[in-house]
């Protein structure tokens, strides 16, 4: 593999990553804000809890976002194995999301979540061999 | 935690790894699709199994919501990867994938943190401006 295409390779998991990782934080984000969905459904019913999501700005956005994530999936499979493409977008979400829901989400991101959240970092990184 | 929220955790996991493994056998049913031709696509969406497996992965999405509106995304994301799992049993067993053995060391890896995970608190209570955690209905309530 060339440098060109190396870096193309570099490009294409990190706008999987990117994406996923947005997604993911501005619909946790979301649900934060709309609050625990089992109260609302005793409250308000199925329907209710349903359009208290949907009229959630941030989850609108969050969901362009995991769509772009899907299509820059798409993209890059159609350009490299799913073998190595899968895996490396798959654990290093796990890592950015991590940094994010402690930056962003103000998450309380304690030792045991890191360790946890390399564990399957790793994990996922094998299941690919 | 209550039984109930175990419940969601499972339904997140189950049709998470069920989901891609109906939408994998119904792709190798198809066949590969070609670039040139994406309006194939399409036309596996009314491939049984790929229509099966986009009702659990719908499934899944709302399951996933409902964690997240009592619990951590960083406690949600590992705790549920229990899935990847269970689509390396069903890829072995179901779909008669080889799984070598640096495989299954994944498995056991991300069992481990699953399980690591777990045994800390769900959700971090921010003050004001954040949802306060419901009281927890109790298990007869539940199961009612």
């Amino acid at each position: 593999m060339s440098t060109l295409q190396i870096l193309a390779t570099i490009a294409m998991i990190a706008s999987i990553v990117l994406t996923a990782t947005a997604g993911d934080i501005l619909t946790a984000s979301a649900m934060r804000q709309v609050g625990d969905l089992d109260a609302i459904r005793a409250r308000r019913g199925l329907f209710g809890a349903i359009a208290a999501v949907l009229s959630n700005g941030r989850f609108g956005i969050g969901v362009v976002c995991l769509a772009l994530s899907f299509f820059s999936l798409l993209f890059a499979l159609s350009h490299r194995e799913l073998s190595l493409i899968g895996p490396a977008a798959t654990s290093l979400t796990f890592v950015t999301n991590a940094v994010a829901a402690k930056i962003f989400l103000k998450e309380n991101v304690d030792r045991r979540r890191w360790t946890a959240a390399l564990l399957v970092c790793a994990g996922v990184t094998l299941l690919a061999f | 935690m209550t039984f109930r929220r175990y419940l969601v955790l499972a339904a997140i996991t189950l049709t998470s790894a069920y989901g891609d493994t109906l939408l994998a056998r119904g792709m190798k049913s198809l066949g590969p699709v070609s670039l040139h031709h994406p309006l194939e696509l399409i036309h596996a969406i009314f491939n049984p199994w790929v229509a099966a497996g986009i009702v659990l992965l719908c499934g899944f999405f709302a399951s996933y919501l409902t964690a997240l509106s009592w619990a951590d995304l960083t406690w949600v994301l590992p705790a549920s990867s229990l899935g990847y799992v269970i689509m390396t049993i069903n890829a072995r067993f179901w779909l008669h994938e080889q799984v070598s053995p640096l495989r299954w060391l994944g498995v056991v890896f991300i069992t481990a943190g699953v399980g690591f995970v777990t045994r800390g608190p769900s959700y971090t209570d921010h003050s004001a401006g954040t949802p306060e955690p419901v009281e927890e209905p109790v298990l007869e309530e539940v199961l009612r």
